[in-house]
């Protein structure tokens, strides 16, 4: 969905977000509800350095509104299915990110929400971790070193968000970027494989592609990015965010 | 002649004839084939990232540095990733596809089986190059998702 600038929000900002528009010429806006504006994008493509390392100033994290999450969708559930190779359907098999039904009796207003590992500032999973396996890496993404994994899961125990999954089948035919084994644990790695080449997350890249553009993927850290200037203006909520764990991944309208 | 120098004559005698007759063993073994050799497939690329008598003794020190710096540190060099090697060492089975690790053929397992040497890679590493996944959905990206990448490209200089 696209939209003209609201006026109010010009008037708001003023000359700052002028020049901001004016150097992302042709960027893509997004209407998040009526005088909630998006600005999903940016300055020209430049080809990625490769073999860099990750960049400590930088904090990925994402944005989810659910006011365009449509009931029923599950684009970004088999997206990341798809791009992770989690293919066999059963009890047993691994869920990264999957979407929860939330209804609050007084209001009775009812939100589906998708979770997956929340990628968080302080982890409780790489706390309780026994042998390291389970580390921040520097641009905040969570992630579990399987040549570690001792597999006794306690992550899975410790995570307020039940994002870790167990491995307990043998796998095959995996993608060749997403290795994964039996016996060990995992979660949604924000599609690090695709962000180390430039690239979005495979939820944020469907649901922007084929759904209602729900999710917004971009650097907390930096001020002038659309997922920073977002939260900021719109507030937006964490899950649990009584629990002092800072997640990297916001919701709004939860 | 001198003591020492009759006994260093002596020794360079013994020793050649020992490399001689080793020599002459080992040739006669290899010939006449009673002495397995590991049946090495053929790579498909021109060179390796280095030679390869270095490759045999240090390739899994290098992949494991490699896969430090990529979990670790987001580091995917293309020239010493495991895909990469897959890729270039692939051996095709009876259909023409690259048979995986559970197939005797397959690159690894032709020098493991004979070293006995097992390696647990292939557990959560697929062991066939490149392959896609099954029913995965590669839908072109639209022009709002290409002004992202742009800006994700940007903001890893």
């Amino acid at each position: 969905m696209t939209s003209e600038t609201g006026s109010r929000d010009e008037r708001a900002s003023g000359a700052s977000r002028r020049s901001f528009l004016k150097s992302a010429a042709g960027v893509g806006v997004t209407m998040l509800a009526p005088g909630v504006v998006l600005y999903a994008a940016a300055p020209p493509a430049v080809a990625q350095r490769a073999g860099r390392p990750a960049d400590s100033k930088i904090r990925w994290g994402l944005l989810v509104d659910l006011n365009k999450c449509p009931p029923g969708c599950d684009l970004c559930v088999t997206a990341c299915a798809d791009e992770n190779g989690l293919h066999r359907p059963g009890a047993h098999e691994s869920q990264w990110i999957r979407k929860v039904n939330v209804h609050d009796p007084k209001t009775d207003v009812r939100r589906e929400v998708p979770v997956m590992c929340q990628h968080c500032a302080m982890p409780a999973c790489v706390d309780v971790c026994p042998t390291g396996a389970s580390f921040k890496r520097a641009d905040g993404i969570v992630l579990v070193d399987r040549h570690i994994c001792i597999g006794c899961r306690y992550c899975m125990m410790a995570c307020p968000y039940q994002a870790r999954s167990f491995v307990h089948e043998p796998q095959e035919n995996q993608r060749p970027e997403v290795p994964r084994g039996v016996g060990t644990a995992e979660a949604c790695s924000l599609c690090v494989h695709r962000i180390d080449a430039g690239r979005m997350p495979a939820c944020v890249e469907a649901c922007a592609a084929r759904a209602g553009g729900a999710m917004v993927f971009g650097d907390l850290n930096d001020p002038s990015s659309a997922i920073a200037k977002a939260i900021g203006t719109h507030r937006a909520t964490t899950i649990r965010a009584d629990l002092g764990l800072d997640p990297a991944v916001h919701y709004l309208s939860l | 002649m001198t003591s020492p120098a009759r006994s260093a004559h002596f020794l360079a005698a013994v020793v050649a004839l020992c490399a001689a007759l080793c020599w002459s063993a080992g040739a006669v073994r290899a010939a006449d084939g009673r002495v397995p050799m590991p049946d090495i497939p053929k790579a498909l690329g021109e060179r390796c990232v280095a030679e390869t008598d270095f490759m045999r003794r240090n390739h899994m020190t290098l992949l494991k540095h490699q896969r430090d710096e990529t979990v670790h540190l987001g580091v995917r060099k293309a020239e010493t990733q495991l895909d990469r090697c897959l890729t270039c060492h692939a051996v095709a089975g009876a259909d023409g596809k690259p048979v995986s690790y559970s197939d005797s053929g397959h690159f690894c397992r032709s020098c493991h089986d004979y070293a006995a040497v097992s390696i647990d890679c292939f557990e959560c590493h697929s062991s066939r190059p490149g392959q896609k996944a099954q029913g995965a959905s590669r839908d072109p990206p639209d022009e709002t998702t290409l002004k992202l990448l742009g800006y994700l490209r940007d903001k890893r200089r």
